[in-house]
């Protein structure tokens, strides 16, 4: 089963090396990592997708919870989260298929970022059935290149993860 | 699931009869170096253990002038490392070991790894080449940090002189407190030379850190009315028992419920051995009343033990029958091989406390029987007493010298052990009546670790024997360090249990690989080269040597050691190889196939 974790985590050297490590010594494969800067000077958030069943689950998050350096591991509930993935899709275009990339790009209330002659580069941001269900639209024209970034997600909401961290 | 944020802890600065720096208005600038020394003095350190290199050089200048700290130069890292270790263990202070960069940084990582496995308080302190050099494969270069990230419990790298009184202060904080552990701090060489103003204490920010929760009191109500309706209840001591110094009060809490106790590798001496509710050790090398009341229970208290395959046999099969309650300091070691049925997140003194008190309440709703369990229990353990067959080939039974080595010496002697049939022998034959009393390596299995553990041990117990339990394979692994021990006066007495051999793999070759004894004959004992010969090697070490090969040698040989505290004494005692160690539960299987001695399994009680 999918699960999401959020990990609020001190900004040290070899942080991400430290997760990283302990998912992988303990088996268990990491679908998708986010990392980005939190709204507190000092802590980063690592969102994690990770796919355990949960007995494994709590043990992994209870390890997370032994490096010095996380300060705080969260389970997303995705019923209650708002979860986002942001990919740059470079596909291949010609005088007769430019209008019907345009067209799917504009469906998915995706963007142009990039326009050759020969090639579009399309920005689209959503949950993973959107992201994939534009990728399925776009193969038969030909894609050339993919940069996909994790998945990001956050509470829906006024409560914060960071509720109870001290802010200096 | 959501976690609570972790409580910022308050960083307590030990007490230290060190000069105090006096308190000048201004802080005293000092080198990186001299900040590495005075926070070890502020920090209580009194024994450190190393040998310098390059990248720890700047330290070692400063380490020399020290009024207060003493240092002990090891022949090998690895020496450095156990000793540490082994000062640890014996004391439940932390242990220093200190390395420079590169090969002397990985020629701990054993040790280290070591530590890891049984929650040992180490700092492990390594040079590391100028920061200006690091990531360029500089001269003894390695990522220290990054080897030993999966087995520490943190690690450090600093890179300027104003950092080093806070880390080291987190990391002695990190290495001492809930569940002890290794803690590496790697100080680059340009941050030992530079100054920087000393500031004490320093300003510590764990903010991550969470340290010992107190145990919900609930829970407790719950185990202890557990207990109290039990039919077949088992205390499963393991060797956080003894990290928490906790021996008082298991004594009470088995003195108040009358419920049996065993104590595992690690916490052999948590719990006397003459007392009648000790059963001895469980797992595949356990007592079979020990073993077997595991199996037969129905309720097992777990109290600091984390269910290893070596006490469980196939986890599958261990314990059936038994609702398990779980008290371990560490969170992640609850429900990790058994989900337990009450959990209980704690430090086993106060836990221990708080259900002595909580089952005489409990005791009081529901008085506990555990007469039938007890008259089960007394069979077995007269059925089944630990023993051992002389060996036919005429040769010294080597249960009969470690015996004697325990009953000659007493339990207030400190006993450390290798890894192999020497060590479960030592585990079983000499009687612990107290906790530090006996060292080995239990979850990493490290050959080597005796000898320097001892002279660790001995160093932070000058006035207590030290015995080394050793075996021929694991005695040529560190034995370098007798001459740490004569030179520094440090006299540990060591018994090679000289078997020739490899002794444990050539048992599990004589019972599981047909006999084909591949590659375990070491050539040192009876009938062989005897390459080395102990007791020149020990005499060249300068150590008083002895060879046994009679068994009416034996007790004059061990007092002769006992009365010899000038040097450090070697006895190498000539002894069977084909002694074997029982009782057993084969690799793979449940521990109800616990085997009393070869072909010989005790009747389990299946219903």
């Amino acid at each position: 089963m999918v699960h999401v974790l959020s990990l609020l985590v001190e900004d040290k050297p070899g942080l991400l090396t430290r997760v990283a490590g302990l998912f992988a010594r303990r088996s268990f494969n990491i679908e998708s990592l986010a990392v980005g800067k939190s709204e507190i000077p000092g802590l980063s958030r690592i969102t994690v997708v990770v796919d355990v069943e949960p007995g494994p689950l709590e043990q992994v998050t209870k390890q997370l919870n032994k490096l010095v350096n996380v300060v705080k591991v969260v389970e997303l509930d995705q019923n209650q989260t708002v979860e986002r993935e942001h990919m740059l899709i470079k596909v291949k275009v010609d005088n007769t298929t430019r209008s019907q990339v345009l067209e799917a790009t504009n469906l998915f209330r995706a963007r142009i970022v990039d326009v050759a002659p020969d090639a579009l580069v399309i920005e689209v941001t959503g949950d993973s059935n959107k992201t994939e269900a534009l990728l399925r639209v776009l193969e038969p024209f030909g894609i050339k290149e993919i940069a996909q970034s994790g998945l990001l997600a956050i509470g829906r909401g006024a409560k914060s993860i960071t509720d109870r961290v001290p802010k200096n | 699931m959501s976690t609570e944020t972790k409580p910022v802890p308050a960083v307590k600065v030990p007490d230290s009869s060190a000069p105090k720096p006096t308190a000048p208005s201004k802080p005293e600038m000092l080198t990186g170096s001299g900040a590495i020394l005075r926070t070890l003095e502020l920090l209580g350190i009194k024994d450190v253990f190393g040998l310098p290199g390059g990248a720890i050089m700047p330290f070692y200048d400063e380490l020399m002038e020290s009024k207060t700290i003493r240092h002990i130069l090891v022949r090998h890292e690895q020496g450095a490392g156990h000793a540490a270790e082994g000062y640890a263990s014996s004391t439940g202070k932390i242990g220093v070991a200190i390395s420079t960069s590169g090969p002397g940084a990985t020629n701990l990582v054993t040790a280290i790894a070591d530590a890891h496995m049984d929650s040992v308080p180490l700092l492990a302190i390594t040079g590391q080449v100028f920061s200006t050099s690091m990531g360029t494969d500089a001269f003894q270069e390695v990522d220290i940090v990054g080897i030993t990230m999966p087995i520490t419990k943190h690690s450090f790298l600093v890179t300027k002189p104003e950092d080093i009184p806070a880390t080291l202060t987190a990391a002695y904080h990190i290495a001492t407190t809930g569940r002890p552990g290794p803690v590496l701090v790697d100080i680059t060489k340009d941050a030992q030379q530079k100054s920087a103003p000393f500031v004490w204490p320093p300003k510590v920010d764990l903010a991550g850190y969470r340290e010992v929760t107190k145990a919900h009191g609930k829970q407790v109500a719950v185990a202890a009315g557990l207990l109290a309706e039990a039919a077949r209840p088992v205390f499963y001591v393991g060797g956080g028992v003894i990290r928490a110094g906790a021996s008082k009060e298991l004594q009470k809490l088995a003195k108040v419920t009358g419920v049996p106790v065993v104590t595992t590798l690690m916490a052999r001496g948590a719990f006397p051995d003459s007392d009648s509710q000790n059963l001895g050790m469980p797992g595949m090398h356990g007592s079979v009343p020990a073993v077997l009341a595991l199996q037969e229970a129905d309720l097992i208290i777990a109290l600091g033990a984390r269910f290893d395959d070596r006490v469980t046999g196939k986890p599958s099969e261990f314990a059936p029958k038994a609702t398990v309650v779980h008290v371990d300091v560490d969170p992640a070691e609850i429900s990790k091989i058994r989900t337990a049925d009450v959990p209980i997140v704690g430090d086993a003194k106060e836990v221990m406390a708080d259900l002595a008190s909580a089952f005489e309440d409990a005791a009081k709703k529901h008085k506990p029987d555990y007469k039938a369990w007890w008259e089960r229990l007394n069979e077995l353990k007269s059925r089944f007493p630990l023993g051992y067959d002389e060996p036919e080939d005429g040769l010294l039974a080597p249960q009969y010298v470690i015996q004697r080595i325990g009953e000659i010496t007493g339990p207030e002697a400190i006993y450390a052990a290798g890894v192999g049939q020497h060590q479960m022998w030592a585990a079983q034959f000499i009687k612990y009546e107290r906790p530090n009393a006996w060292l080995n390596s239990g979850g990493a299995g490290t050959m080597g670790y005796g000898l320097p553990a001892g002279m660790g041990a001995k160093v932070a117990n000058p006035d207590r024997t030290v015995w080394v339990i050793d075996g021929d394979g694991c005695f040529q692994m560190t034995n370098q360090e007798l001459a740490t021990c004569t030179i520094n006066n440090i006299p540990i007495k060591v018994a090679i249990i000289n078997n020739s051999s490899l002794g444990m793999v050539r048992q599990w070759q004589t019972l599981f690989y047909n006999g084909r004894h591949s590659f375990t004959d070491l050539n040192t004992g009876h009938d062989t080269a005897m390459i080395p010969d102990f007791v020149k090697l020990a005499e060249a070490y300068g150590a008083l040597a002895i060879r046994v090969t009679k068994k009416e040698e034996v007790d004059a040989a061990i007092k002769l050691a006992n009365e010899t505290n000038d040097r450090p004494v070697v006895i190498d005692f000539i002894v069977s190889a084909d002694a074997m160690v029982w009782p057993m539960v084969p690799q793979g299987v449940g521990n109800s196939s616990v085997q009393y001695a070869r072909d010989k399994a005790p009747e389990w009680e299946e219903d």
